[in-house]
């Protein structure tokens, strides 16, 4: 039989290093031993992760050093507490006086641990921080969203911030996830149930038409590490100064209006011109690659 | 929360071991760490579960481990998130065998 | 002899109600506004009333309409059907028309359902098996009315039952043959149907639905769900169960435990060289996650009971596997299916919630009224079989021993964990069905399989061959043998499971060469749902709550 293919989605935070990484080139920092523990999941009396749901240390990728933080989708469903975000803040604070070819963010969250609450949205917004003085010292990030719990809340906008977000198609990439806006807008807004329409609009295909995924690929493992060697060699920018932001801008105020009032992913294969929008769900990620990548040379 | 540790007779595990976690805290699941203990005769077991009152339970589960692994000198530490005895056992051999690989 | 015996009471009966009806119908076909009055119009009081619905397709727009007739005039009826499953079911009986129900199945109604029998509002006669309620239906529980379900009819008032022909062709051929009245409630009326499954002679009264009949996707399991543990008693009973016994002929229930067989066969199975060997030939709905077996090539013949959502395009392109008419679509039939599943077949294997030291099993809990629908029948020794296969005839010479006369026996295997959620242990010393029963005054304590007929069971733990056993004693030590760390089997004898693994009665996974942590998810067929769209070639279109793209 043939090498099995180890699915992103249903690996584990480690798995996933372990997959991406050159074999035997990981160094944990603050390992499992350490116990680096959640001191507000103890005080509530919840279970309590020795690594607090975050993997992080150094490796190389394809020969280049890189830093690297799988977030464990399972623990939590990833949430940030006060531990796991320091964990994280301090891999990218590590970044900038170190200079590896990149930062992976192998995330898998939905966002900051309500139990943590202030402890959490502070570390989310020093993720930030310290992602933003990773680049401007010249180190690109790179987001690999693929696990069940996607990129959402505090993490959705950390993924934005990043220069390459290489995604599958059951990652998911949003603000709000379909839960909370179903919550507070009603089903009429947004089925959460409807699963396919979730997809169709968080997953990840979506997001890569839509220009804030730059790279889509199956879910498999070997094909997040092919991505991430990809854009070791090559990788977008972030955009940084004051002209390239306000192109950005300019850029999502055009998608609006090439847009409107869009509530299906199918609509967005309509307009862009795709020839089977019904189909575009369904196949593979060259195949979705490479008709996108012939519309832009039609434009 | 239950918490408690439990001290058992093995075998010993032998020299070339190393630290490894084994298993996620996901509801169902339980993480496994396996660090060097003192005394290379016995195997330290501490368990923080969430689901209460199984601790009759977890030592046979844990005596059933010792007795079909060379445990001794292994300090095993258990984040539980209610897992049954099937996923422990499980998870005690994985990790029992992860920390024997990379050590030579 | 006094006055003239009539003869043609019944046929009188007929003709008293359906000159009652004339004036709400154009010849059979009625208009959906009339049809709470249509009801009215023909039921009579003590009726006994057979309202379509197993666990798949449902008469749901029928079943609305009788919750809406006038309880004054629809009264005192006896139910008698496979399935209680919709509320409006339950509603009639909560609304005071009915005096005593006759089912199957009552799944998702099961804890209204108990709680109305407890406070003495209903009386059920009994719960049956699938096959039993049918043969009722030709003795002594014929309806007098029915309300059925169909995708399509004619002018003329044929139906078109398509997949999910069920349990119509039982239930329309004891009523319109034994001077009772057929409603059918049909998706769309059409000048020409694909193929004729119930001619229109047997049909009464045509409805168009205001919306399609409702069809539950029940036996779709998603492989994201299925555990490593799921896949090390699939392991199990590939290698200790279908491998030794060469089963060729089978039945799965519907649980994740047997979806994970479904999907080891591709992998697992080949592996050991089972193909062509084992798993040829089914009575089963349409599992998706039998398509990978099917693309490999594994599978020769699925019979089904119903169809399953989704599955009809893939069906319909795998003629050579499934029964399909003449017009491309699946026709399925559970009564005939689930006699084939009783005698044809060589093993039946489900799941159960509850096993007692004998045995015996049960998915009954305090509270639920459930049911078990086709299970008993499957998971029963087919006393009236006389063919024979290597499968039946070793499992006979295992169970009967050395007698004179040669005689085989059905596999009957219960796959369980020992614990289910929340550490609910698999295996008791005394089932919930005996309180159950007790509360709700029943005659017997509602058991799927009996200890007699089981002869497997499989768990985390390994196999237990109980057919191999010589004693009821041998037998208790084999089930506690692989209960694991439950109360049950932590009081086993340990000198006597050693026994009893010595003679190859229990065997652990590593007397049957498999290791534990090899039992990883990397060894399903399809790890999702999506996979199993790509095995079918893009045939398969699952439900949307089953897709994450």
């Amino acid at each position: 039989m043939s090498a099995k293919r180890v699915s992103y989605f249903e690996a584990s935070a480690r798995a996933r290093v372990a997959a991406l990484v050159d074999p035997g080139s990981f160094t944990e920092f603050c390992p499992p031993a350490q116990r680096r523990t959640s001191p507000h999941l103890a005080q509530l009396d919840a279970p309590v992760a020795f690594d607090d749901g975050v993997v992080v240390g150094a490796a190389t990728v394809d020969g280049k050093p890189v830093l690297i933080a799988a977030q464990e989708g399972q623990f939590n469903g990833g949430a940030v507490g006060e531990v796991h975000g320091a964990k994280i803040r301090g891999l990218l604070e590590r970044a900038a006086r170190e200079r590896p070819a990149a930062v992976l963010l192998l995330v898998d969250s939905g966002g900051v641990r309500l139990h943590e609450a202030n402890a959490g949205l502070i570390a989310i917004s020093e993720i930030m921080r310290a992602l933003m003085a990773a680049q401007a010292a010249g180190v690109p990030v790179f987001a690999l969203v693929g696990g069940a719990c996607g990129a959402f809340g505090g993490m959705g906008i950390v993924t934005r911030l990043c220069d390459e977000v290489i995604m599958s198609e059951e990652g998911r990439l949003g603000l709000s996830g379909p839960e909370v806006i179903e919550t507070v807008k009603g089903v009429g807004e947004f089925d959460s149930r409807d699963r396919s329409l979730v997809w169709r609009v968080t997953g990840g295909k979506l997001r890569r038409g839509l220009g804030e995924a730059t790279r889509l690929v199956d879910d498999d493992a070997s094909a997040f590490r092919a991505a991430a060697v990809a854009a070791l060699t090559h990788h977008r920018n972030a955009p940084a100064d004051l002209a390239s932001l306000k192109a950005a801008q300019a850029a999502l105020t055009e998608r609006r209006a090439t847009h409107p009032d869009t509530r299906d992913g199918l609509e967005v294969w309509r307009t862009l011109g795709l020839a089977q929008p019904e189909a575009v769900p369904m196949l593979a990620s060259d195949e979705f690659n490479r008709q996108l990548d012939a519309l832009a040379t039609e434009v | 929360m239950e918490r408690f540790e439990i001290t058992l007779d093995a075998r010993p595990a032998g020299a070339a071991r190393r630290s490894t976690l084994c298993g996620v805290v996901a509801s169902g699941n339980l993480e496994v760490l396996v660090e060097l203990g003192q005394d290379p005769a016995a195997c330290t077991v501490e368990v923080s579960t969430s689901a209460d009152g199984f601790r009759d339970i977890w030592e046979a589960v844990l005596a059933d481990f010792a007795e079909r692994h060379p445990a001794g000198g292994l300090r095993i530490s258990i984040n539980d998130a209610g897992a049954t005895p099937a996923v422990v056992s499980l998870r005690l051999a994985q990790a029992f065998e992860d920390s024997a690989g990379g050590a030579a | 002899m006094t006055a003239s015996q009539q003869w043609n009471t019944l046929q009188q009966g007929r003709t008293r109600r359906l000159e009652r009806a004339a004036a709400l119908a154009q010849g059979k076909r009625v208009e959906a506004d009339q049809v709470v009055a249509l009801l009215e119009a023909i039921i009579e009081p003590g009726d006994r009333i057979c309202i379509e619905g197993n666990n798949q397709k449902q008469a749901d727009f029928l079943a609305r309409a009788m919750v809406q007739t006038d309880p004054a005039r629809v009264r005192e009826l006896h139910l008698v059907q496979s399935v209680l499953s919709l509320p409006e079911h339950v509603d009639i009986i909560e609304r005071g028309q009915v005096s005593r129900i006759d089912f199957s199945f009552a799944g998702p109604q099961s804890g209204r359902l108990a709680r109305l029998v407890e406070s003495g509002r209903i009386t059920i006669g009994a719960i049956h098996t699938y096959l039993e309620l049918f043969g009722r239906y030709f003795v002594d529980l014929t309806p007098q009315v029915s309300l059925v379900a169909a995708q399509m009819a004619d002018r003329q008032g044929n139906l078109y039952t398509g997949p999910n022909t069920e349990d119509t062709p039982a239930i329309v051929e004891a009523t319109a043959f034994k001077g009772g009245i057929v409603i059918a409630q049909v998706n769309e009326i059409v000048d020409t149907l694909p193929r004729v499954d119930i001619p229109a002679d047997w049909v009464d009264f045509t409805v168009q639905a205001p919306t399609p009949h409702y069809v539950e996707p029940l036996f779709t399991r998603d492989p994201a769900l299925i555990t490593e543990t799921q896949v090390l008693t699939a392991m199990i009973a590939i290698k200790g169960l279908y491998a030794e016994y060469g089963i060729t002929r089978l039945n799965h229930g519907i649980g994740f435990d047997t979806a994970a067989i479904e999907l080891l066969l591709p992998t697992y199975a080949t592996e050991l060289g089972l193909k062509g060997k084992i798993c040829t030939h089914w009575a089963l709905n349409p599992h998706p996650t039998l398509i990978p077996a099917i693309e490999a090539g594994f599978v020769q013949s699925v019979h089904s009971f119903g169809s399953e959502v989704g599955m009809e395009k893939y069906v319909a392109a795998r003629p050579d596997i499934f029964f399909i008419g003449a017009d491309g679509s699946m026709r399925s039939n559970r009564a005939f299916c689930q006699a084939a599943g009783h005698y044809a077949c060589d093993l039946f294997i489900g799941s159960t919630l509850q096993i007692d030291l004998h045995g015996n099993s049960s998915t009954a809990t305090r509270g639920r009224i459930a049911g078990f629908g086709g299970a008993p029948n499957m998971g029963a020794d087919a006393r009236g079989r006389r063919h024979a296969s290597p499968a039946w005839l070793k499992a006979g010479r295992e169970g009967r021993g050395d007698i004179a006369m040669p005689r085989g026996q059905k596999l009957v295997a219960q796959v369980v964990e020992t614990f289910r959620e929340h550490m609910a242990p698999a295996f008791v010393e005394r089932l919930d069905a005996w309180d159950l029963a007790e509360a709700a005054g029943m005659d017997l304590p509602p058991v799927m399989i009996y200890s007699e007929d089981l002869t497997h069971i499989i768990t985390e733990e390994g196999i237990a061959h109980l057919v191999r056993c010589r004693s009821p004693e041998e037998r208790e030590q084999a089930i506690r043998g692989v209960a694991g760390y439950t109360p049950v089997g932590m009081g086993r004898d340990k000198r006597a499971v050693e026994n009893l693994r010595d003679r190859g009665i229990v065997q652990r996974p590593e007397d049957l060469g498999i290791d534990p942590r090899l039992a990883t998810r990397d060894l399903l067929a399809a790890r999702n749902v999506k996979d199993l769209v790509h095995a079918s070639g893009g045939l398969y279109d699952p439900p949307k709550k089953f897709r994450n793209w």
